[in-house]
Protein backbone atom coordinates (compact mmCIF):
# COMPACT_ATOMS: atom_id res chain seq x y z
CA UNK A 1 0.00 0.00 0.00
CA UNK A 2 0.86 3.45 -0.67
CA UNK A 3 3.95 5.41 1.91
CA UNK A 4 3.64 9.06 2.14
CA UNK A 5 7.31 8.54 2.00
CA UNK A 6 9.21 7.88 -1.54
CA UNK A 7 9.15 4.48 -2.58
CA UNK A 8 10.29 3.39 -6.00
CA UNK A 9 7.59 1.29 -8.10
CA UNK A 10 10.47 -1.41 -7.76
CA UNK A 11 10.03 -0.92 -3.40
CA UNK A 12 6.08 -1.39 -4.11
CA UNK A 13 6.95 -4.51 -6.80
CA UNK A 14 9.06 -5.94 -4.15
CA UNK A 15 10.35 -8.62 -6.52
CA UNK A 16 12.40 -10.45 -3.93
CA UNK A 17 9.40 -10.91 -1.28
CA UNK A 18 6.92 -11.70 -4.10
CA UNK A 19 4.52 -14.57 -3.77
CA UNK A 20 5.88 -17.54 -6.10
CA UNK A 21 2.57 -16.98 -8.18
CA UNK A 22 2.58 -13.46 -9.31
CA UNK A 23 3.07 -13.09 -12.54
CA UNK A 24 2.90 -10.26 -15.38
CA UNK A 25 1.70 -11.79 -18.80
CA UNK A 26 1.52 -11.07 -22.34
CA UNK A 27 -0.52 -13.02 -25.35
CA UNK A 28 3.45 -14.08 -25.77
CA UNK A 29 5.22 -14.40 -22.67
CA UNK A 30 4.59 -14.87 -18.66
CA UNK A 31 7.01 -13.46 -16.22
CA UNK A 32 7.11 -14.23 -12.61
CA UNK A 33 7.04 -10.72 -10.26
CA UNK A 34 10.11 -13.09 -8.22
CA UNK A 35 12.33 -13.44 -11.15
CA UNK A 36 12.70 -10.02 -11.73
CA UNK A 37 14.66 -9.74 -8.72
CA UNK A 38 19.02 -9.63 -9.16
CA UNK A 39 18.25 -9.46 -12.97
CA UNK A 40 17.37 -6.81 -15.60
CA UNK A 41 16.04 -6.89 -18.89
CA UNK A 42 17.56 -3.83 -20.55
CA UNK A 43 20.70 -4.36 -22.85
CA UNK A 44 22.51 -1.77 -19.97
CA UNK A 45 22.46 -1.84 -16.64
CA UNK A 46 19.93 0.77 -15.14
CA UNK A 47 22.51 2.33 -13.28
CA UNK A 48 23.99 3.90 -16.24
CA UNK A 49 20.56 5.69 -16.75
CA UNK A 50 20.56 7.56 -13.69
CA UNK A 51 19.26 11.14 -14.07
CA UNK A 52 18.62 11.11 -17.41
CA UNK A 53 15.67 11.53 -19.01
CA UNK A 54 14.24 8.51 -21.07
CA UNK A 55 11.96 7.86 -23.29
CA UNK A 56 9.89 4.19 -23.67
CA UNK A 57 8.88 3.28 -26.83
CA UNK A 58 7.79 -0.42 -27.25
CA UNK A 59 5.11 -2.83 -29.11
CA UNK A 60 4.46 -4.80 -26.43
CA UNK A 61 2.78 -3.25 -23.03
CA UNK A 62 4.52 -5.69 -20.65
CA UNK A 63 7.84 -4.79 -21.61
CA UNK A 64 7.26 -0.86 -20.98
CA UNK A 65 6.05 -2.34 -17.68
CA UNK A 66 9.83 -4.07 -17.13
CA UNK A 67 11.27 -0.82 -18.18
CA UNK A 68 9.18 1.17 -15.73
CA UNK A 69 9.73 -1.18 -12.69
CA UNK A 70 13.72 -0.88 -13.14
CA UNK A 71 14.07 3.00 -13.76
CA UNK A 72 11.40 4.64 -11.52
CA UNK A 73 13.66 5.91 -8.87
CA UNK A 74 16.68 6.20 -11.04
CA UNK A 75 15.75 8.30 -13.89
CA UNK A 76 15.19 11.89 -13.58
CA UNK A 77 12.25 11.30 -16.43
CA UNK A 78 10.54 8.99 -18.02
CA UNK A 79 8.40 9.91 -21.09
CA UNK A 80 5.80 6.76 -21.93
CA UNK A 81 5.09 6.98 -25.73
CA UNK A 82 1.66 5.20 -26.88
CA UNK A 83 1.89 2.99 -29.23
CA UNK A 84 -0.24 5.03 -31.79
CA UNK A 85 1.44 8.31 -31.67
CA UNK A 86 2.65 10.04 -34.94
CA UNK A 87 6.66 10.74 -35.51
CA UNK A 88 6.11 14.39 -35.77
CA UNK A 89 4.58 14.08 -32.08
CA UNK A 90 7.70 11.63 -30.94
CA UNK A 91 9.86 14.29 -32.13
CA UNK A 92 8.17 17.48 -30.25
CA UNK A 93 8.15 15.04 -27.43
CA UNK A 94 11.93 14.24 -27.66
CA UNK A 95 12.62 18.19 -27.36
CA UNK A 96 9.98 19.16 -24.85
CA UNK A 97 10.71 16.30 -22.33
CA UNK A 98 14.53 16.81 -23.04
CA UNK A 99 15.42 12.82 -23.75
CA UNK A 100 18.08 11.72 -23.63
CA UNK A 101 17.86 7.77 -24.10
CA UNK A 102 15.50 5.99 -25.88
CA UNK A 103 14.17 2.44 -24.53
CA UNK A 104 12.78 0.17 -27.02
CA UNK A 105 12.19 -3.57 -28.22
CA UNK A 106 12.46 -2.08 -31.64
CA UNK A 107 8.76 -0.95 -32.45
CA UNK A 108 6.24 1.18 -30.61
CA UNK A 109 6.59 4.90 -32.22
CA UNK A 110 10.20 5.97 -32.68
CA UNK A 111 11.05 3.16 -35.31
CA UNK A 112 9.27 5.91 -37.17
CA UNK A 113 11.16 8.44 -36.47
CA UNK A 114 14.99 9.37 -37.63
CA UNK A 115 16.84 9.97 -34.30
CA UNK A 116 20.63 10.67 -33.07
CA UNK A 117 19.26 9.64 -29.18
CA UNK A 118 21.20 6.76 -27.63
CA UNK A 119 18.97 3.36 -27.51
CA UNK A 120 19.18 0.34 -25.05
CA UNK A 121 17.08 -2.77 -25.82
CA UNK A 122 14.64 -4.25 -23.91
CA UNK A 123 13.49 -7.91 -24.16
CA UNK A 124 11.79 -10.57 -21.96
CA UNK A 125 14.77 -12.53 -21.70
CA UNK A 126 15.99 -11.43 -17.82
CA UNK A 127 20.00 -11.06 -17.38
CA UNK A 128 21.34 -11.42 -13.90
CA UNK A 129 22.80 -8.35 -12.64
CA UNK A 130 23.78 -6.76 -9.16
CA UNK A 131 20.50 -4.43 -9.04
CA UNK A 132 20.84 -0.80 -7.42
CA UNK A 133 19.47 -0.10 -4.15
CA UNK A 134 19.12 3.76 -5.16
CA UNK A 135 16.15 3.83 -6.41
CA UNK A 136 15.47 7.69 -4.49
CA UNK A 137 15.14 10.07 -7.35
CA UNK A 138 11.79 11.57 -7.29
CA UNK A 139 11.55 10.54 -11.32
CA UNK A 140 8.85 12.39 -13.31
CA UNK A 141 6.32 10.63 -15.62
CA UNK A 142 5.53 12.50 -18.62
CA UNK A 143 1.67 10.67 -19.89
CA UNK A 144 0.68 11.89 -23.30
CA UNK A 145 -3.51 12.85 -22.93
CA UNK A 146 -6.14 11.05 -24.82
CA UNK A 147 -8.17 13.95 -26.23
CA UNK A 148 -10.42 12.96 -28.29
CA UNK A 149 -9.32 15.40 -30.80
CA UNK A 150 -6.22 17.50 -31.79
CA UNK A 151 -2.93 17.28 -30.66
CA UNK A 152 -1.72 15.21 -27.43
CA UNK A 153 -0.29 17.15 -24.34
CA UNK A 154 2.14 16.12 -21.99
CA UNK A 155 0.53 15.63 -18.56
CA UNK A 156 3.86 15.40 -15.79
CA UNK A 157 3.27 12.87 -12.73
CA UNK A 158 5.13 11.02 -10.28
CA UNK A 159 4.46 8.08 -9.16
CA UNK A 160 2.64 9.12 -5.93
CA UNK A 161 0.28 11.71 -7.20
CA UNK A 162 -0.17 8.29 -9.95
CA UNK A 163 -0.77 5.94 -7.17
CA UNK A 164 -2.68 7.96 -5.17
CA UNK A 165 -6.07 6.81 -6.31
CA UNK A 166 -4.87 3.22 -4.47
CA UNK A 167 -6.36 4.11 -1.37
CA UNK A 168 -10.18 2.93 -2.93
CA UNK A 169 -8.42 -0.32 -3.90
CA UNK A 170 -10.97 -2.93 -3.89
CA UNK A 171 -10.50 -5.49 -1.23
CA UNK A 172 -9.50 -8.87 -2.66
CA UNK A 173 -9.55 -12.26 -0.55
CA UNK A 174 -7.35 -13.76 -2.87
CA UNK A 175 -4.24 -12.28 -4.82
CA UNK A 176 -6.02 -10.09 -7.49
CA UNK A 177 -5.22 -10.78 -11.11
CA UNK A 178 -6.00 -7.70 -13.16
CA UNK A 179 -6.16 -6.59 -16.59
CA UNK A 180 -7.45 -3.80 -18.75
CA UNK A 181 -8.59 -3.36 -22.34
CA UNK A 182 -6.77 0.11 -21.77
CA UNK A 183 -3.23 0.16 -22.94
CA UNK A 184 -1.39 0.86 -19.97
CA UNK A 185 0.70 3.86 -21.59
CA UNK A 186 -2.17 5.39 -21.30
CA UNK A 187 -3.23 6.78 -17.96
CA UNK A 188 -6.68 4.65 -17.87
CA UNK A 189 -4.68 1.36 -18.37
CA UNK A 190 -1.38 2.93 -16.36
CA UNK A 191 -3.89 2.83 -13.45
CA UNK A 192 -5.02 -0.76 -13.12
CA UNK A 193 -1.29 -1.80 -13.75
CA UNK A 194 -0.28 -0.27 -10.60
CA UNK A 195 -2.95 -1.04 -8.60
CA UNK A 196 -1.68 -4.52 -9.62
CA UNK A 197 1.67 -3.98 -8.65
CA UNK A 198 1.00 -2.19 -5.82
CA UNK A 199 -1.53 -4.19 -4.00
CA UNK A 200 0.50 -7.25 -4.27
CA UNK A 201 -0.97 -8.75 -7.37
CA UNK A 202 -0.35 -10.10 -11.08
CA UNK A 203 -1.42 -7.98 -13.93
CA UNK A 204 -2.86 -9.27 -17.78
CA UNK A 205 -2.00 -7.11 -20.38
CA UNK A 206 -3.84 -6.75 -23.95
CA UNK A 207 -2.47 -6.20 -27.09
CA UNK A 208 -3.66 -4.12 -29.90
CA UNK A 209 -3.79 -7.18 -32.53
CA UNK A 210 -5.48 -9.67 -30.11
CA UNK A 211 -8.97 -10.09 -30.89
CA UNK A 212 -11.49 -9.33 -28.22
CA UNK A 213 -12.71 -13.03 -27.61
CA UNK A 214 -9.12 -14.18 -27.52
CA UNK A 215 -8.67 -11.60 -25.26
CA UNK A 216 -11.43 -12.66 -22.80
CA UNK A 217 -10.50 -16.04 -22.72
CA UNK A 218 -6.79 -15.51 -22.62
CA UNK A 219 -8.44 -13.23 -19.17
CA UNK A 220 -10.17 -16.60 -18.34
CA UNK A 221 -7.36 -18.86 -18.17
CA UNK A 222 -5.24 -16.43 -16.39
CA UNK A 223 -8.11 -16.36 -12.99
CA UNK A 224 -8.70 -12.28 -14.03
CA UNK A 225 -10.47 -10.82 -10.71
CA UNK A 226 -9.88 -7.32 -11.74
CA UNK A 227 -11.01 -5.83 -15.13
CA UNK A 228 -11.28 -2.47 -16.67
CA UNK A 229 -12.19 -0.86 -19.68
CA UNK A 230 -14.00 1.89 -21.60
CA UNK A 231 -17.69 1.73 -21.96
CA UNK A 232 -17.15 1.86 -25.55
CA UNK A 233 -14.12 -1.62 -25.14
CA UNK A 234 -17.00 -3.18 -22.48
CA UNK A 235 -19.45 -3.09 -25.44
CA UNK A 236 -17.44 -4.66 -27.89
CA UNK A 237 -16.70 -7.34 -25.11
CA UNK A 238 -20.16 -7.83 -25.40
CA UNK A 239 -20.55 -7.83 -28.94
CA UNK A 240 -18.23 -10.44 -28.86
CA UNK A 241 -20.36 -13.15 -27.66
CA UNK A 242 -17.72 -13.90 -25.25
CA UNK A 243 -18.00 -12.51 -22.00
CA UNK A 244 -18.48 -15.89 -20.31
CA UNK A 245 -14.81 -17.15 -21.14
CA UNK A 246 -14.07 -15.39 -18.03
CA UNK A 247 -15.79 -14.81 -14.03
CA UNK A 248 -14.44 -11.58 -12.66
CA UNK A 249 -15.26 -10.29 -9.28
CA UNK A 250 -15.03 -6.41 -10.41
CA UNK A 251 -15.48 -5.04 -13.66
CA UNK A 252 -14.77 -1.00 -14.04
CA UNK A 253 -15.65 1.19 -16.61
CA UNK A 254 -13.62 4.38 -16.69
CA UNK A 255 -12.84 7.11 -19.69
CA UNK A 256 -15.96 7.61 -21.30
CA UNK A 257 -19.77 8.86 -19.85
CA UNK A 258 -21.09 5.41 -18.63
CA UNK A 259 -25.05 4.89 -18.94
CA UNK A 260 -27.58 2.72 -17.24
CA UNK A 261 -27.83 0.35 -20.28
CA UNK A 262 -24.30 -0.41 -20.22
CA UNK A 263 -24.05 -1.27 -16.28
CA UNK A 264 -27.28 -3.21 -16.81
CA UNK A 265 -25.70 -5.37 -19.69
CA UNK A 266 -22.30 -5.95 -17.69
CA UNK A 267 -24.44 -6.49 -14.40
CA UNK A 268 -25.95 -9.34 -16.11
CA UNK A 269 -23.22 -10.61 -18.18
CA UNK A 270 -21.12 -10.91 -14.44
CA UNK A 271 -24.25 -11.63 -11.54
CA UNK A 272 -22.10 -11.93 -9.31
CA UNK A 273 -19.27 -9.21 -9.87
CA UNK A 274 -19.20 -5.49 -8.76
CA UNK A 275 -19.63 -3.78 -11.55
CA UNK A 276 -18.18 -0.19 -10.72
CA UNK A 277 -17.85 2.82 -13.20
CA UNK A 278 -15.06 6.00 -11.95
CA UNK A 279 -13.99 9.28 -13.48
CA UNK A 280 -10.46 9.70 -13.68
CA UNK A 281 -8.56 11.88 -16.31
CA UNK A 282 -4.31 11.54 -17.59
CA UNK A 283 -4.86 15.40 -15.90
CA UNK A 284 -6.87 15.32 -13.18
CA UNK A 285 -6.40 11.93 -11.88
CA UNK A 286 -9.08 9.69 -10.44
CA UNK A 287 -11.53 11.68 -8.95
CA UNK A 288 -13.86 8.93 -7.50
CA UNK A 289 -15.73 5.24 -7.84
CA UNK A 290 -19.03 4.63 -8.22
CA UNK A 291 -20.28 1.09 -7.20
CA UNK A 292 -23.69 1.34 -6.33
CA UNK A 293 -24.39 -0.06 -9.97
CA UNK A 294 -26.19 3.38 -11.27
CA UNK A 295 -25.05 5.99 -13.80
CA UNK A 296 -24.36 9.31 -12.65
CA UNK A 297 -22.52 10.18 -9.39
CA UNK A 298 -24.72 11.30 -5.65
CA UNK A 299 -24.57 15.16 -5.39
CA UNK A 300 -23.08 14.94 -1.93
CA UNK A 301 -19.55 14.03 -3.63
CA UNK A 302 -19.39 17.71 -4.95
CA UNK A 303 -17.96 20.21 -2.48
CA UNK A 304 -17.60 17.08 0.53
CA UNK A 305 -14.44 17.43 2.67
CA UNK A 306 -11.99 15.41 3.53
CA UNK A 307 -12.15 12.66 0.98
CA UNK A 308 -8.53 13.76 -0.52
CA UNK A 309 -9.91 14.81 -3.86
CA UNK A 310 -11.98 18.20 -4.02
CA UNK A 311 -14.78 18.81 -6.70
CA UNK A 312 -16.85 22.01 -7.93
CA UNK A 313 -18.98 22.34 -10.79
CA UNK A 314 -18.38 25.73 -12.21
CA UNK A 315 -19.76 26.71 -15.43
CA UNK A 316 -21.49 23.87 -15.55
CA UNK A 317 -18.21 21.55 -15.97
CA UNK A 318 -16.68 19.29 -13.20
CA UNK A 319 -13.50 20.83 -11.48
CA UNK A 320 -11.00 18.79 -9.85
CA UNK A 321 -8.26 19.48 -7.04
CA UNK A 322 -6.17 16.25 -5.60
CA UNK A 323 -2.62 15.69 -4.80
CA UNK A 324 -3.43 13.05 -8.06
CA UNK A 325 -3.92 15.67 -10.32
CA UNK A 326 -0.98 16.01 -12.83
CA UNK A 327 1.52 18.62 -11.85
CA UNK A 328 1.58 20.66 -15.43
CA UNK A 329 2.11 20.19 -19.12
CA UNK A 330 4.78 19.95 -20.08
CA UNK A 331 6.63 22.22 -23.58
CA UNK A 332 7.33 25.44 -24.55
CA UNK A 333 3.65 26.59 -25.62
CA UNK A 334 1.99 24.23 -22.78
CA UNK A 335 -1.13 25.91 -21.89
CA UNK A 336 -2.16 26.12 -17.50
CA UNK A 337 -3.17 23.08 -16.55
CA UNK A 338 -4.93 24.10 -13.52
CA UNK A 339 -6.10 27.50 -12.20
CA UNK A 340 -4.59 29.75 -9.72
CA UNK A 341 -5.87 27.93 -7.28
CA UNK A 342 -5.44 24.24 -8.49
CA UNK A 343 -8.17 23.11 -9.79
CA UNK A 344 -8.45 21.39 -12.90
CA UNK A 345 -11.37 22.03 -15.58
CA UNK A 346 -12.22 18.15 -16.97
CA UNK A 347 -14.78 19.93 -19.79
CA UNK A 348 -16.79 17.33 -18.63
CA UNK A 349 -20.30 18.74 -18.46
CA UNK A 350 -22.93 17.59 -15.81
CA UNK A 351 -26.27 17.71 -15.30
CA UNK A 352 -28.20 17.68 -11.56
CA UNK A 353 -31.26 15.18 -11.85
CA UNK A 354 -32.58 14.58 -8.33
CA UNK A 355 -29.95 13.78 -5.66
CA UNK A 356 -27.13 12.69 -8.72
CA UNK A 357 -25.32 14.13 -11.01
CA UNK A 358 -25.20 12.72 -14.83
CA UNK A 359 -22.28 13.66 -17.36
CA UNK A 360 -23.91 15.41 -20.35
CA UNK A 361 -21.20 15.08 -22.64
CA UNK A 362 -18.20 17.40 -23.52
CA UNK A 363 -17.74 20.89 -23.68
CA UNK A 364 -15.92 20.32 -27.51
CA UNK A 365 -18.53 17.98 -28.44
CA UNK A 366 -21.88 20.50 -27.98
CA UNK A 367 -24.18 20.59 -30.79
CA UNK A 368 -25.81 23.71 -31.37
CA UNK A 369 -29.66 23.34 -32.79
CA UNK A 370 -30.70 26.79 -33.47
CA UNK A 371 -29.27 28.00 -30.66
CA UNK A 372 -30.06 25.23 -28.53
CA UNK A 373 -27.60 23.12 -27.07
CA UNK A 374 -27.28 19.39 -27.71
CA UNK A 375 -24.82 16.60 -25.98
CA UNK A 376 -24.48 13.84 -28.04
CA UNK A 377 -23.74 11.24 -25.19
CA UNK A 378 -27.04 12.80 -23.40
CA UNK A 379 -28.96 11.45 -26.81
CA UNK A 380 -26.77 8.17 -26.83
CA UNK A 381 -27.43 7.19 -23.42
CA UNK A 382 -31.54 7.16 -24.42
CA UNK A 383 -30.98 5.34 -27.54
CA UNK A 384 -28.65 2.62 -25.95
CA UNK A 385 -32.24 1.82 -24.00
CA UNK A 386 -33.72 0.24 -26.77
CA UNK A 387 -32.93 -3.49 -26.32
CA UNK A 388 -31.81 -3.76 -29.94
CA UNK A 389 -28.60 -0.99 -29.81
CA UNK A 390 -25.29 -2.28 -28.88
CA UNK A 391 -24.49 1.06 -29.21
CA UNK A 392 -24.80 3.86 -31.30
CA UNK A 393 -23.25 7.62 -32.05
CA UNK A 394 -24.84 11.17 -32.34
CA UNK A 395 -23.04 13.90 -34.54
CA UNK A 396 -24.37 16.89 -36.50
CA UNK A 397 -25.58 17.23 -39.96
CA UNK A 398 -25.22 21.03 -41.38
CA UNK A 399 -28.33 22.24 -41.61
CA UNK A 400 -29.36 25.80 -43.73
CA UNK A 401 -31.99 26.57 -40.98
CA UNK A 402 -31.18 25.74 -37.60
CA UNK A 403 -27.31 25.75 -38.65
CA UNK A 404 -27.11 21.77 -37.76
CA UNK A 405 -29.30 19.04 -36.96
CA UNK A 406 -29.10 15.49 -34.80
CA UNK A 407 -28.10 12.33 -36.77
CA UNK A 408 -27.75 9.11 -35.15
CA UNK A 409 -25.81 5.74 -35.91
CA UNK A 410 -26.76 2.99 -34.48
CA UNK A 411 -25.16 -0.54 -34.57
CA UNK A 412 -27.66 -3.24 -33.75
CA UNK A 413 -26.94 -6.27 -31.35
CA UNK A 414 -26.33 -9.93 -33.14
CA UNK A 415 -29.08 -11.25 -31.93
CA UNK A 416 -31.04 -8.81 -33.17
CA UNK A 417 -29.79 -8.51 -36.69
CA UNK A 418 -32.80 -7.82 -38.79
CA UNK A 419 -33.82 -7.56 -42.47
CA UNK A 420 -34.47 -3.71 -43.54
CA UNK A 421 -38.22 -3.37 -43.08
CA UNK A 422 -37.66 -4.27 -39.45
CA UNK A 423 -35.00 -1.88 -39.06
CA UNK A 424 -37.56 0.74 -39.85
CA UNK A 425 -39.88 -0.64 -37.08
CA UNK A 426 -36.63 -0.76 -34.56
CA UNK A 427 -36.16 3.11 -35.84
CA UNK A 428 -39.31 4.02 -35.34
CA UNK A 429 -39.65 2.91 -31.44
CA UNK A 430 -36.10 4.46 -31.21
CA UNK A 431 -37.64 7.60 -32.29
CA UNK A 432 -40.45 7.27 -29.87
CA UNK A 433 -38.21 6.88 -27.19
CA UNK A 434 -36.39 9.66 -28.02
CA UNK A 435 -39.82 11.89 -27.90
CA UNK A 436 -40.87 11.07 -24.65
CA UNK A 437 -37.67 11.31 -22.88
CA UNK A 438 -35.78 14.11 -24.97
CA UNK A 439 -36.32 17.64 -26.13
CA UNK A 440 -37.60 17.48 -29.66
CA UNK A 441 -34.12 19.20 -30.79
CA UNK A 442 -32.24 16.58 -29.02
CA UNK A 443 -34.12 14.11 -31.21
CA UNK A 444 -31.99 12.64 -34.16
CA UNK A 445 -33.74 13.25 -37.58
CA UNK A 446 -32.17 10.44 -38.98
CA UNK A 447 -31.25 6.93 -37.86
CA UNK A 448 -28.91 4.95 -40.02
CA UNK A 449 -27.75 1.67 -39.13
CA UNK A 450 -24.07 0.99 -39.33
CA UNK A 451 -22.22 -2.38 -38.84
CA UNK A 452 -19.80 -0.63 -36.33
CA UNK A 453 -18.47 2.63 -35.02
CA UNK A 454 -14.83 3.27 -34.70
CA UNK A 455 -13.35 2.83 -31.46
CA UNK A 456 -9.78 4.91 -30.98
CA UNK A 457 -6.53 3.56 -29.95
CA UNK A 458 -7.88 5.07 -26.42
CA UNK A 459 -10.36 3.25 -26.20
CA UNK A 460 -13.29 5.97 -26.75
CA UNK A 461 -15.68 6.88 -29.58
CA UNK A 462 -14.25 8.53 -32.28
CA UNK A 463 -16.07 11.55 -32.88
CA UNK A 464 -16.51 13.78 -35.87
CA UNK A 465 -15.78 17.05 -35.52
CA UNK A 466 -18.81 19.13 -35.87
CA UNK B 1 -43.61 10.93 -57.56
CA UNK B 2 -42.76 14.97 -58.37
CA UNK B 3 -40.97 16.94 -56.09
CA UNK B 4 -43.97 18.93 -55.32
CA UNK B 5 -45.45 15.46 -54.00
CA UNK B 6 -42.35 14.36 -52.43
CA UNK B 7 -41.95 18.18 -50.27
CA UNK B 8 -46.02 17.70 -49.17
CA UNK B 9 -45.39 14.33 -47.99
CA UNK B 10 -42.09 15.08 -46.15
CA UNK B 11 -44.28 18.06 -44.42
CA UNK B 12 -46.86 15.85 -43.36
CA UNK B 13 -44.76 12.95 -41.85
CA UNK B 14 -42.78 15.86 -39.67
CA UNK B 15 -45.73 17.73 -39.03
CA UNK B 16 -47.32 14.09 -37.52
CA UNK B 17 -43.94 13.00 -36.31
CA UNK B 18 -43.56 16.52 -34.20
CA UNK B 19 -47.17 16.26 -33.56
CA UNK B 20 -48.07 19.73 -35.35
CA UNK B 21 -51.21 21.10 -36.02
CA UNK B 22 -50.41 21.80 -39.96
CA UNK B 23 -52.83 25.02 -41.87
CA UNK B 24 -54.01 23.56 -45.41
CA UNK B 25 -51.07 23.24 -47.94
CA UNK B 26 -51.75 25.50 -50.51
CA UNK B 27 -49.17 27.46 -52.11
CA UNK B 28 -50.08 31.15 -50.84
CA UNK B 29 -49.89 29.88 -47.12
CA UNK B 30 -46.79 31.67 -45.60
CA UNK B 31 -44.31 28.92 -43.82
CA UNK B 32 -44.55 31.07 -40.50
CA UNK B 33 -48.18 30.30 -40.45
CA UNK B 34 -48.04 26.69 -41.29
CA UNK B 35 -47.76 25.52 -37.80
CA UNK B 36 -44.06 24.20 -38.78
CA UNK B 37 -41.57 25.67 -36.36
CA UNK B 38 -37.64 26.53 -37.81
CA UNK B 39 -36.84 22.69 -36.13
CA UNK B 40 -40.01 21.33 -38.26
CA UNK B 41 -38.32 22.88 -41.31
CA UNK B 42 -34.51 21.88 -40.68
CA UNK B 43 -36.06 18.55 -40.49
CA UNK B 44 -37.99 18.50 -43.67
CA UNK B 45 -34.59 20.11 -45.75
CA UNK B 46 -32.47 17.18 -44.41
CA UNK B 47 -34.80 14.66 -45.01
CA UNK B 48 -35.46 16.37 -49.01
CA UNK B 49 -31.55 16.01 -49.29
CA UNK B 50 -31.80 12.30 -48.60
CA UNK B 51 -34.90 11.75 -50.84
CA UNK B 52 -34.27 13.97 -53.20
CA UNK B 53 -30.68 14.88 -53.54
CA UNK B 54 -31.31 18.62 -53.17
CA UNK B 55 -30.88 21.11 -50.58
CA UNK B 56 -30.72 24.61 -52.58
CA UNK B 57 -31.19 26.38 -49.33
CA UNK B 58 -27.18 25.39 -48.76
CA UNK B 59 -26.28 25.66 -52.33
CA UNK B 60 -25.28 29.31 -52.22
CA UNK B 61 -24.81 31.95 -50.14
CA UNK B 62 -27.70 34.74 -51.39
CA UNK B 63 -30.38 32.29 -51.90
CA UNK B 64 -34.00 34.41 -51.18
CA UNK B 65 -35.44 32.74 -48.55
CA UNK B 66 -38.59 31.12 -49.65
CA UNK B 67 -42.13 32.96 -47.55
CA UNK B 68 -45.04 31.07 -48.77
CA UNK B 69 -44.68 27.09 -49.35
CA UNK B 70 -45.57 27.96 -52.98
CA UNK B 71 -41.91 29.76 -53.17
CA UNK B 72 -40.60 26.67 -51.01
CA UNK B 73 -41.74 24.01 -53.63
CA UNK B 74 -40.74 26.30 -56.50
CA UNK B 75 -37.24 26.55 -54.90
CA UNK B 76 -36.88 22.79 -55.14
CA UNK B 77 -38.35 22.40 -58.71
CA UNK B 78 -36.02 24.70 -59.53
CA UNK B 79 -32.79 23.08 -58.10
CA UNK B 80 -34.17 19.67 -60.04
CA UNK B 81 -34.63 21.80 -63.31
Amino acid sequence: MLQPSRRSLWDLVAPEAASPTRFLADPQTRILVRDLADSTTLSAKPETLRGLSVMISTDRQLLTALALIELDGIARRIVLCTPDLSPAFVQSAMIDGEVDVVVTDGGGPTREVDHTLKTIRIGTRLRETHVTADRSVDTEWILFTSGTTGRPKLAMHTLTSLVGPLVDNPAAGRIPVWSTFYDIRRYGGLQIMLRALAGGGSQVFSSAAEPVADFLKRAGECGVTHISGTPSHWRRALMSGATASMAPDYVRLSGEACDQAILDSLQRAYPHANVAHAFASTEAGVAFDVRDGKAGFPAALIDAKGSGVEMRVEDGSLRIRSSRTAARYLGDVAPALSNEVGFIDTGDLLELRGDRYYFIGRREGIINVGGQKVHPEAVEAVINEHPAVSVSRVSARKNPITGAVVVAEIVLKPTATPANAEFQAIVEEIRKLCHDRLDPHQVPVTFREVPSIEVAASGKLVRPRA
Amino acid sequence: MTVRSVILEQITRVGEQQRRQLAPLTDSLPLLDSGLDSLCLAIIVAGLDDELGLDPLSASDDVEFPVTLGEFIKLYENAAA
